[in-house]
């Protein structure tokens, strides 16, 4: 019971510092810390967890926690999750298990190659993929939502397989 | 379910009724072999009041040669510049190899307005072909321009021209610091006239012309989420069709323009829709597992054909409008996307890979022969000016996003290019319905 009272307490003074540090930065605080900028979210949905670390901030910016990873990539035209993205799915998963406040968008991408609006469609189904994998591992869907940029948002400006196989993606956004 | 409801959107700030915007250059990069010579004679000005801002005579002249089709006389090489029949000597003309002469004036006609009269003449024969007088404004002057160019076009190559049709394409730049900024904008046939419609820092998607020329339909993910509105191009004004959880997309008009095919993602993955607009009802036409996206309708409004993976990989298939069985129309190569039929219902356009290259193919429907029509490595989005002569499409030129144009006969190819940023999506306007009666 005590221990519970301290780890929510650690909670909330994790959500005050995290909103602190980074729910009030501008872009450009952003790029100069080398944080990752977050697209499309609608504000400060970010709440901490996991307290008893070293680490001062969220977990999620912790560059030792796999939740600090938030992209996996697919292959072409495929939407299977690869075997390696697993691992920090799962992560993921446990942390909004444990965190019923925190939601989610989750962004399905693809590379330039074919048409835009099939490419819509695939990287819906490529959101979904990693929905249905967060739903298997116990999320509640009312913490998961899905967006499809299609080819519209690449990460990579090029035009080569090194710039598609970046481009290929799903994100998820706290 | 009912997310969807009638809310005009009377000029948010982000549609701009009328902004100018820098023209797309077009260049012609090949031409037709043995196209027909032309002398087109500046058309003079007689009259008091000021003059018309813009030169009838070049707009034409460059309309006729921007097709391919002709070859214009260089006005340095005219032995003689009449502007009225009975200045007309045929031997100068035929003696240049030119098969036909066009000649005319620019006349007042009321306070701020003018007359333009045209003759076209067979040098050959040394008869008058045609002749017209429009009365028209120092505003449409251009218009009046393309419309010449198009009764000549038809009156020598025996189909409708389009060079009174318009285009609608995204264009994309990005700021210093990468953030893109995309528009929607609409330009005349020549990339002249050029006005962004739309603007925002989200996605926009997919115009579609309404068959009557007067709107646009798109998607747009403003405020993060897509959704299809339907934009009148004249006033801006604006209506938000669908905004379902999920896919909003691939608008497209039914030819009568009642009802509006779509995709929609809302019942778990995408499916075609048709909508009646007026009522807004909604009727499933697809029904499967798969990616179903990219309706496109038939010209007798009858059919529907439409992108689909339920093969495994991307292709093209055929559905009655009424509903039913949805039948397979492409065979050939490993990804046929994005389809739409010529005006004659023959041929299907569409994106098509060859070996690593995404290229438009032509289908013929009757034959089930694909032709490959295009040269580039991701060639994409084509669509067919009214008259079925071009294709147009978007394809990357040295990283930049660029529009392309190819005749169905594959003799002539355009290029269409913003100064800065990419351009795609482009959507070749139909014939506006006040042109003719």
């Amino acid at each position: 019971m005590n221990s519970h009272y301290l780890v929510r307490l650690g909670l909330l003074t994790l959500v005050l510092v995290f909103a602190g540090c980074s729910g009030v930065g501008t872009r450009e605080d952003a790029a100069q810390s080398g944080a990752e900028i977050i697209e499309g979210g609608s504000g400060a949905e970010t709440a901490g967890a996991g307290a008893g670390g070293r680490w001062s901030g969220s977990p999620l910016d912790d560059p030792a926690n796999p939740l600090s990873s938030r992209k996996i990539y697919f292959d072409f035209d495929r939407s299977d999750i690869r075997p390696e993205y697993v691992e920090v799915l799962r992560a993921h998963a446990a942390y909004l298990a444990a965190t019923p406040g925190a939601t989610i968008s989750i962004e399905g991408h693809c590379d330039e190659r074919g048409s835009r609006e099939y490419n819509i469609g695939l990287g819906e189904r490529r959101a979904n993929a990693v929905l249905r994998f967060l739903e298997a591992e116990g999320v509640n869907p009312s913490q998961l939502v899905t967006i499809s940029y299609g080819e519209e948002r690449p990460e990579e400006l090029g035009h080569d397989e090194a710039a598609w196989s970046m481009n290929r993606r799903a994100v998820l956004v706290y | 379910m009912l997310r969807t409801r009638l809310i005009p959107f009377l000029l948010s700030l982000l549609v701009l009724a009328t902004a100018p915007v820098q023209a797309l250059d077009i260049e012609i990069t090949q031409g037709v072999e043995g196209a027909l010579p032309i002398a087109i004679v500046p058309f003079p000005y007689s009259g008091e009041q000021s003059p018309p801002s813009q030169d009838i005579a070049a707009i034409v002249g460059a309309d006729l040669a921007r097709s391919g089709r002709f070859k214009t006389l260089p006005l340095a090489d005219m032995l003689a510049r009449p502007s009225r029949p009975e200045e007309v000597d045929f031997r100068d003309w035929r003696a240049l190899n030119m098969e036909n002469l066009l000649i005319g004036e620019v006349l007042p006609n009321g306070p701020a307005g003018f007359m333009v009269r045209f003759r076209l003449f067979d040098v050959f024969r040394g008869e008058q072909v045609t002749g017209f007088s429009f009365p028209t404004t120092q505003n449409d002057l251009r218009a009046t321009a393309h419309r010449i160019a198009d009764l000549i076009y038809e009156e020598l190559i025996g189909q409708r021209g389009a060079f009174s049709t318009r285009i609608a394409y995204i264009t994309s730049t990005r700021n210093s610091q990468g953030e893109e900024r995309v528009h929607l904008e609409v330009s005349d046939s020549d990339g002249h006239n050029a006005q962004v419609i739309v603007s925002s820092d989200e996605p926009l998607m997919s115009p579609a012309w309404s068959p009557d020329g007067r709107q646009i339909a798109y998607v747009s993910f403003e405020g993060g989420t897509p959704a299809i509105w339907a934009q009148e191009v004249r006033t801006g004004k604006r209506e938000r069709l669908t905004a379902y959880k999920g896919i909003n997309g691939a608008p497209a008009w039914s030819p009568d323009g009642r009802q509006l095919a779509l995709t929609l993602s809302k019942d778990g993955n995408p499916d075609i829709f048709v909508m009646d607009i007026r009522r807004r009802s909604l009727r499933a036409l697809t029904r499967h597992w798969a990616i179903d996206t990219e309706p496109a309708w038939s010209p007798d409004g009858k059919h529907i054909v439409f992108t689909s993976d339920r093969g495994g990989a991307p292709q093209i298939y055929r559905v009655p409008v009424s509903g039913g069985q949805a039948e397979r129309v492409t065979f050939e190569g490993s990804y046929n996307a994005r389809a739409s039929y010529t005006p004659d219902g023959r041929y299907l356009s569409m994106v098509t890979r060859v070996g690593g290259a995404y290229r438009i193919g032509l289908l013929d429907t009757r034959s089930g022969s694909l032709e490959i029509m295009s040269r580039g490595r991701l060639d994409e989005s084509p669509s067919i000016a009214p008259n079925g002569s071009m294709i147009i499409y978007a394809g990357r030129d040295n990283g930049q996003g660029v529009l392309q144009a190819v005749s169905t006969d594959g003799r002539v190819r355009q290029r269409l290019a913003t100064r800065s940023g990419d351009v795609r999506e482009p959507a070749w306007s139909p014939y506006h319905q006040e042109e003719r009666n």
